[in-house]
């Protein structure tokens, strides 16, 4: 049985994703702004990304000033990356209705694992992130986390250009 | 989330961990950012900043850009998750204790302890309505004897200071772990080069950076730094981990930053409302100390057992205490915890007792008579009188500084001359 800690990416796939993704689509991203989720997509707005928040709760108010849908079927846009927030055996039951929004990329948030969701988006040629979040990981690439202390993994002999906070 | 892998050698590590060109300059060696503010670009960054959603600097009590270089590189040593530095060893212990104690609870510490650190924990700490229990945890039946559900934590030393008592750190993990509490090591005399106590089932650990990591005597500081493997929700024991913290309008840290929610509790909260920031300076000298760690340590156990050997054979010495010794009772821990060498600093006693203690400290010429260790230099140092006097004589002599207790730090000088110095001294006795 694989344990969550052997579930590991290599850095350059994990920065390709965030390089090559333009719009976030967030299931279960809270309107409370103490919940983790609500960090999240504080962070990656200030980062430039376009965040389509999913919260049927939520549905027509907006989070953040950005249009909150109720389900990801409702979405026009292209979505280039969906971020789930919901426990890993929930992940089944709106998987359907990911795959056939055809992102580049699944991105299960830290502590959801769902190997059954990492399955179909390998079958249907899919970026698939699991146990993470994209904020700690932007931010652990682009060497923002290591400012608060944070042990990143990563090292560098060149300069690093951080992407700028965008208001 | 795990700990991401560190592909690269510990002596590589020492040098790169945590730094990079400066992003603005192309500066290779880390800046010293001597500055106490930072711009913010709007109201709103500057409210996500206080907030703590963004990463950024706010005001050098809470984060400086020297200081986080030389806290990262302290977390990737250790094989930790994160750090908080701070300004001497005594204020890292009140950091890392501050998250899990509330008044009433207690501290389950070995009695093995630096001076400093007992008067702290048995004075300094009542006044916040924090307990403590002293054991003798060489025996770890004493460990199991006394804990109990007032214990929020078991501190020990990796290697004690100053007789260098050598504990079963991997059993007293386990037993920490099944009370569902963390061990804290002070890992300050054996530094991350000799022992990696997270490798050993510890959750947190605590050096004074006075000492080794900075190795040259020139500067305070000291550092908290997180497993990140300990699980705050098990439990109902760490209610400033789990339950909303008041002063950031209901933020759980343990639930928001996970594995390294503790070390973000500490800045956000402890230090930015205790205030015993390190400073930037102070953090250069600990980066460029941390560069030479490997190297220093390798000459330092190198020189103190060629000394620690010459002691042992001389006739007007009655012990030494070294486990670097094949005779001493610590010997075989020794193997097993520290296998490249168990630090410069021990203690020895001469046959005739406290004042020949004394003479042989007013005879020699190149040891230098303070109250430090882990210079470049040679030290040396009648605890009794001085780093353990605050203790009562009881006290002393189960710290293992008794009056006839001679303390030595050795330097990276060559041993030859450290050797002739004693030598030269002893003759006087």
């Amino acid at each position: 049985m694989l344990k969550n800690e052997d579930i590991v990416y290599e850095d350059y796939y994990i920065r390709s994703i965030l390089d090559n993704t333009k719009t976030i689509a967030m299931i279960g991203l809270s309107s409370s702004w103490q919940r983790p989720s609500y960090f999240v997509a504080k962070y990656l707005l200030d980062r430039g990304y376009k965040v389509f928040p999913v919260n049927p709760r939520e549905a027509g108010k907006t989070i953040l000033n950005q249009k909150v849908y109720s389900s990801i079927s409702e979405i026009n846009e292209s979505i280039d990356m969906i971020d789930i927030f919901r426990k890993s055996s929930d992940v089944d039951l709106i998987i359907d209705d990911v795959i056939k929004a055809k992102p580049s990329t699944i991105w299960l948030q830290i502590g959801v694992v769902n190997f059954n969701a990492a399955k179909l988006a390998k079958r249907n040629n899919i970026n698939i992130v699991m146990n993470k979040c994209p904020k700690i990981e932007y931010g652990r690439l682009s060497g923002e986390l290591s400012w608060a202390g944070i042990n990143s993994g990563v090292f560098h002999n060149k300069r690093r250009i951080i992407r700028p906070i965008i208001n | 989330m795990s700990i991401p892998k560190n592909n690269y050698k510990f002596e590589t590590r020492t040098i790169h961990a945590g730094s990079a060109p400066d992003p603005s300059t192309g500066a290779r060696n880390t800046p010293i950012y001597q500055t106490t503010a930072y711009t913010f670009d709007s109201t709103d960054h500057a409210a996500s900043l206080f907030n703590l959603q963004n990463f950024g600097f706010i005001y050098s009590r809470l984060g400086n850009p020297t200081v986080s270089v030389l806290e990262e590189r302290m977390a990737n040593l250790e094989n930790g998750r994160a750090a908080v530095a701070c300004s001497t060893g005594h204020a890292a212990q009140l950091l890392a204790l501050h998250p899990l104690m509330e008044p009433g609870d207690k501290i389950l510490a070995s009695r093995n302890l630096y001076g400093g650190s007992i008067t702290q924990f048995s004075h300094a700490f009542k006044k916040f309505g924090w307990g403590v229990d002293f054991v003798d945890a060489t025996n770890i039946k004493n460990i199991k004897k006394v804990l109990n559900n007032s214990h929020k934590c078991i501190f020990i030393e990796s290697l004690s200071n100053p007789n260098g008592v050598i504990l079963d750190i991997e059993k007293i993990a386990l037993i920490a772990n099944n009370a569902k509490i963390p061990l804290i090591v002070d890992n300050t005399m054996a530094s991350p080069y000799l022992v990696k106590p997270f490798e050993w089932g510890a959750d947190i650990i605590t050096h004074s950076l006075t000492k080794f990591v900075g190795g040259h005597g020139n500067s305070m500081g000291g550092v908290v730094i997180e497993s990140g493997k300990f699980d705050w929700f098990q439990s109902d024991k760490y209610p400033s981990m789990t339950k909303p913290t008041e002063s950031y309008h209901g933020l759980v840290f343990a639930e928001t930053f996970g594995d390294f929610g503790y070390s973000m509790k500490i800045r956000a909260d402890s230090l930015r409302d205790l205030g015993s920031t390190l400073s930037p300076t102070n953090a250069f000298y600990f980066i460029n100390g941390l560069e030479t760690l490997h190297l220093r340590m390798e000459r330092h156990c190198k020189n103190a057992l060629k000394v620690a050997k010459f002691l042992e054979a001389h006739k007007k010495v009655s012990w030494v205490s070294y486990a670097g010794l094949t005779k001493n009772k610590y010997y075989n821990l020794a193997k097993k915890y520290m296998p490249k060498g168990v630090g410069p600093v021990f203690t020895f006693g001469l046959k005739d007792g406290n004042e020949a203690g004394k003479k042989i400290i007013s005879k020699v010429k190149l040891f230098s008579h303070v109250a430090n260790v882990g210079d470049t230099r040679s030290l040396i140092l009648h605890p009794a009188s001085t780093t353990h006097n605050q203790l009562s004589n009881e006290q002393k002599i189960s710290a293992g500084a008794g009056p006839e207790v001679i303390r030595l730090s050795i330097g990276i000088e060559h041993h030859d001359d450290l050797i002739q110095d004693l030598r030269n001294a002893l003759t006087h006795i």
